[in-house]
């Protein structure tokens, strides 16, 4: 299957939607400080990994691949659950890429520069999230 | 004035990876950036120049736990999907608590 990018996509999303999104990472990222700081790094790092897009993203597959269902007459349809449930799937296995990056971080900041770690870290977070999003056709993500 | 940087930069970098999501396909794959690593981006950045780099190395060791407790949820959310028929919101908000009970049970059991 081939990877595409389709812009017009960015057209279904309403202003607010976007406005949500901006405001619940901002909210998510300044929580994860103040947890850090009140409770230490240790527990505040659990929550760099807090599902912060994907409620929101999620939400709004179902619902535009809802709407694009009744547009061509179709009023009832699963079509917006399966698409949502493929896009949680996706999350699933770009959450053991997000492994991948924390241990990126973990084991080289100590040594490397900040910038350099992260544009590491976000390297292998890609290549690993592809790599077993490709494979998941082979082996036991087969059902996807 | 740190508030205000977080929240910018946060929201910044969550939609810039919402986005990517949005306008990729297929959908399974622009789900990788469901769980893409945003809020780490934009608190790590912000650590290591305010605490340094040992105390983001820190919260990046707890990340590992919270990015498994990510892998559950997912599931979690899907199984509520298409097993249980909810829409994708209830799900994915619902699924939360799993997130939750995992990522403070890793701290309580493994990380304390």
């Amino acid at each position: 299957m081939t990877i595409q990018v389709d812009l017009s996509a960015l057209t279904k999303s309403k202003w607010y939607e976007y406005a949500v999104r901006f405001l619940f990472g901002g909210a998510i990222t300044v929580v994860a400080g103040l947890l850090a700081k009140r409770y230490g790094p240790v527990f505040g790092g659990l929550f760099l990994a807090f599902p912060a897009i994907f409620p929101a993203s999620v939400t709004l597959v179902e619902k535009h691949e809802r709407e694009k269902k009744q547009k061509a007459g179709i009023s009832k349809t699963i079509r917006g659950r399966q698409a949502a449930a493929l896009d949680a799937r996706g999350a699933a296995i770009g959450s053991i890429g997000l492994a991948c990056f924390a241990l990126v971080v973990w084991k080289l900041l100590p040594i490397w520069s900040g910038p350099a770690t992260l544009l590491a870290a976000l390297s292998i977070w890609l290549a690993s999230s592809i790599l077993i999003w490709r494979l998941r056709k082979h082996h036991w993500l087969k059902s996807g | 004035m740190q508030f205000i940087f977080r929240v910018v930069v946060g929201g910044l970098v969550v939609s810039l990876f919402a986005t990517l999501g949005d306008v990729l396909k297929p959908k399974s794959f622009a789900g990788l950036f469901g769980a893409a690593p945003s809020i780490a981006l934009a608190t790590l950045g912000l650590t290591i120049v305010a605490d340094g780099k040992l105390n983001a190395a820190q919260e990046a060791r707890s990340m590992i736990a919270g990015a498994l407790a990510f892998l559950l949820y997912a599931t979690v959310t899907i199984r509520l999907i298409m097993r249980y028929g909810l829409h994708a919101g209830p799900a994915a908000f619902s699924a939360v608590a799993a997130w939750l009970v995992c990522a403070v049970g890793a701290w309580l059991l493994v990380l304390r």
